[in-house]
């Protein structure tokens, strides 16, 4: 198909390369970052173990491909609530607000659908949807409070979310414990094999992947398209923007408010139902925050706060931990995953500022060119 | 005293000063004139050690010189009155006058000296201000004294006061006008950053005009005309008066009784009552901070109030939403564009829909018409002559101040209204589009629409408006006619010094 195209219209490939070069330019920021975060981790590798640093960079780079579909399989299984997540930031950032309790939200998702999915009978593939359905609206609950809040009483978001999480993560353990506890592993039960969300056979070998990230990449595409269609996501926007000149607009801020953060919530609340929607994935009764949560906030920087963006950052972010996963092979803790990670979301953050550095000094450096020419030529007239 | 010869500074494409000759005299008040984005404000820039030229030579008192940073420009005396004052507001009067270069004992400042200095200053020039007033509570016609004596302190020979009339009263500019004037007979340089015309003619003795970087002439202006001057100044013959339709105000469409907004622990606005009819522009004069904001705040819907009623067109919208009273008839040409007017982040289609976006034709089923908004946003450029670089696609952010107040004007009064609030609508625009923005309010008020224009403009009020009220302290205090009342009388109220019986 392509190629014919190719031969009907030759400007095909020219538009091609335009669109590559655009998409080149604007991935560039996270692409500057990621480069740093590794350079940086292996600076850190070479400290720690100078003889095993290069095999544990290669490592980390091909360990997500190195054996086989089920890796591949279990990528993309990770990849889906993280990118859920990432979403959902991106939903409250393009709002002007900052979710930093969707890890509280994630875990009150993951027991309402555990509770569904291990208590309650229903036949067949209705187990599963209700099951997910129930982590959309408690998370969507969970969200909702601080929007409520910031909205009627001006509480800062941040430190209400914030707290939420640890109001969250207690209260499922205690509910954990008295409703659905497995005394043996000091875990949640298993749910019931109709409550587990669909899997694709032995397409990726016994990795335990499941349509979550079909249902990931669906939302995002969902996102994407509210923010450039909608008036609702035109809205959303404008606060972000600029709260002011959005209530001047006459929007409602307050409503807008809330419902982003009900939306955020949501989201975040379909991305736990979807991690605990998985046979041997349990809920730990440790009073832990789930860092799931928090690597949503990597996963919209890296994504560059936008919804596609998301599923690029979070499927990386998958990749990369499952490498981290095999450097163990070589004699690496895991934690210098989180180093690089943490290095590149920061790289992120400022590699925008440092594309403009380069810009300017390249700038300076041409004018200093010209003039010097100029003053050759100057030079010579005389 | 100074010459600047060849100056040539660019930025990136953009060429803000191109060989530029600028000279000044000991004792001479030298205008630097032109429009926004003419180049001045880069020259004394370049003269204050902000920029370095690219191309060209400065010479003071006739030796080549190189300011580098401002550092060096004290140390050729030259002092500057920047636009937006430089004062900690927390410190006192005389602290922020020897802020910088303090006398010290033992890492202690010494005052002695310094206040007999100040104190000294004060007497020449006859400029008063209390030393140990803290500076945040000085007006802003004192604070600027501040700086002055700021830039005396330093020992300046060259002094650059940048639009230094913008933000003061018709008495405080003749008194400031004075004060320049002094400085010239005491032997200093005085060059005048201004686009208006006849401060300059009252207060310069030569005027150098810019106009897109380049320099047009340098003029002696006590032999030149004022519109001779705006013409170099625009490149073209200005209007001088707009034409009008006869006054034959109709119907009224804005009725406000008894408008009171409570602050803390006084009345911001008491009992403003006021009514516009159709076919006429009602200016309210006033000094900043007056009350105006609350007022123009009150009326749009962004602050509530706490007493009194607003009709519009019959309806009362006193308790009403923001979108409800647009709904009713009601535009608004906010004070400050960038924090209200615009989302500046949005590209330009998006903002010309700002407040119609969820009405048809521009969405249906909640899913926006980007093909409608975008050719109505086409049709808005094109009438309202909006520049930008690449159409209704730019991002707000980039396009000039001028184009973007042009852009809010045109989405103000293309959108179905009856009332059209205007805030300031030409703040620190060029000759140019405030023209253009003029016209446009005229053709308001000729078509039968009713426009309510809150200016600090004095000039403004007049050349618009067929009547005058006047704000002082949240309260309207006069309201005239305007053939009835000359620029003078109209400054007494706005200060205060005189109010209409009750």
């Amino acid at each position: 198909m392509k190629q014919n195209e190719q031969h009907l219209k030759p400007t095909f490939l020219d538009k091609t390369l335009q669109v590559l070069k655009a998409t080149f330019n604007v991935m560039k920021p996270s692409l500057i970052a990621i480069g740093v975060g590794l350079l940086f981790g292996f600076i850190i590798m070479l400290i720690f173990n100078a003889s095993g640093a290069f095999p544990g960079l290669i490592r980390l780079l091909t360990g997500g491909l190195g054996s086989g579909t089920k890796v591949l399989g279990d990528i993309l299984l990770h990849a889906a609530p993280v990118i859920l997540t990432g979403l959902a930031l991106v939903v409250a950032f393009k709002t002007g607000l900052f979710n930093i309790g969707a890890s509280g939200q994630m875990i009150v998702a993951g027991y309402a659908a555990v509770h569904i999915g291990v208590l309650w009978n229903i036949p067949g593939p209705l187990h599963w949807i209700v099951a997910l359905l129930a982590g959309i609206i408690a998370g969507a609950i969970w969200g909702a409070i601080p929007g409520i809040l910031k909205a009627l009483t001006n509480t800062n978001e941040v430190v209400s979310s914030i707290m939420l999480n640890y109001i969250g993560t207690y209260l499922v353990v205690y509910l954990v414990k008295q409703n659905v506890y497995n005394a043996s592993t000091a875990k949640s039960l298993n749910i019931q094999p109709s409550a587990e969300l669909p899997g694709f056979g032995t397409l990726f070998g016994n990795s335990k992947v499941n349509i979550g990230i079909f249902i990931a990449i669906g939302v995002a595409i969902l996102i994407h398209y509210i923010f450039k269609k909608t008036t609702f996501g035109y809205e959303l926007k404008a606060s972000g923007f600029n709260k002011d000149a959005s209530r001047y607009a006459g929007m409602n801020a307050k409503r807008n408010i809330i419902l982003s953060m009900l939306i955020s919530g949501a989201i975040v609340g379909l991305g736990g139902a979807i991690l605990y929607l998985v046979n041997g994935t349990n809920l730990g009764t440790t009073y832990d925050l789930l860092p799931e949560g928090f690597d949503g906030i990597s996963v919209a920087l890296l994504g560059l706060t936008e919804p596609i963006g998301a599923i690029f950052a979070g499927t990386f972010l998958s990749y990369i931990k499952q490498g981290g996963f095999y450097m163990q092979v070589n004699g690496f803790p895991q934690q210098i995953i989180d180093i690089i990670i943490a290095v590149i979301v920061y790289t992120t953050s400022i590699s925008v500022a440092i594309q403009l550095f380069f810009k300017h000094l390249k700038e300076k450096r041409l004018l200093k060119k010209e003039t010097s020419l100029e003053n050759l030529k100057g030079g010579s007239d005389k | 005293m100074v010459k600047m010869v060849g100056i040539t500074k660019k930025f990136g494409n953009l060429v803000a000063n191109d060989a530029v000759d600028f000279e000044v005299k000991k004792g001479e008040v030298h205008a630097l004139l032109g429009e926004n984005g003419a180049g001045k404000s880069t020259l004394m820039s370049i003269l204050f050690g902000l920029y370095e030229p690219d191309e060209g030579a400065i010479y003071i008192n006739g030796e080549p010189v190189r300011i580098k940073d401002p550092n060096d420009a004290a140390k050729y005396r030259i002092g500057m009155v920047h636009q937006h004052f430089k004062l900690v507001e927390i410190f006192s009067v005389l602290d922020n006058i020897i802020l910088g270069s303090e006398d010290t004992k033992n890492t202690f400042i010494v005052y002695k000296d310094a206040r007999k200095k100040v104190n000294d200053i004060m007497k020449q020039y006859s400029l008063e201000v209390d030393l140990d007033k803290k500076v945040s509570e000085l007006t802003v016609g004192q604070q600027q004294k501040v700086e002055i004596i700021k830039m005396l302190y330093r020992d300046s020979d060259i002094l650059i006061f940048d639009e230094p009339t913008a933000v003061l009263t018709p008495q405080e500019i003749k008194e400031l006008i004075e004060i320049i004037k002094n400085f010239a007979k005491e032997g200093k340089a005085v060059i005048l950053i201004s686009h208006k015309l006849n401060e300059i003619k009252m207060s310069s003795d030569r005027c150098t005009i810019l106009r897109r970087g380049k320099k047009i002439e340098t003029l002696d202006v006590k032999k030149v005309s004022i519109d001779k001057m705006a013409e170099l100044m625009v490149g073209r013959p200005l209007i001088s008066s707009y034409d009008k339709e006869p006054y034959a105000p109709k119907e009224t469409i804005l009725k406000i009784e008894n408008l009171t907004v409570e602050g803390k622990n006084k009345a911001i606005l008491q009992d403003i009552s006021l009514a516009v009819q159709s076919g006429e522009i009602v200016g309210i004069a006033g000094i900043d901070g007056n009350g105006q904001t609350e007022f123009a705040n009150a009326l749009s819907g962004l602050q509530p109030i706490t007493s009194g009623s607003i009709i519009l067109n019959g309806n009362d919208i006193t308790r009403q939403s923001i979108r409800k009273r647009y709904e009713t008839g009601l535009s608004h040409i906010p004070e400050d564009r960038h924090r209200y007017g615009l989302v500046l982040d949005f590209k330009l289609s998006d903002n010309l829909v700002l407040q119609t976006y969820y009405q048809q034709p521009f969405q249906k089923y909640g899913i926006l018409n980007h093909k409608t908004i975008d050719s109505y946003s086409e049709e808005l450029i094109e009438k309202y002559d909006v520049r930008t670089s690449s159409g209704i696609d730019t991002v707000t952010r980039s396009m000039s101040g001028g184009n973007q107040q042009k852009a809010i004007l045109a989405r103000e009064i293309e959108r179905d209204h009856s009332l059209l609030l205007a805030f300031q609508p030409t703040r620190g625009l060029d000759v140019g589009a405030i023209e253009h923005i003029h016209k446009n309010l005229i053709k308001e008020r000729d078509r039968g629409r009713g426009v309510l224009l809150i200016s600090y403009e004095l000039e403004e009020i007049f050349t618009l408006s067929d009547r005058i009220l006047v704000m002082y302290e949240g309260q309207i205090t006069g309201s005239f006619m305007t053939s009835d009342i000359t620029p003078n009388e109209l400054g007494l109220y706005m200060s205060g010094s005189k109010r209409r019986e009750q």
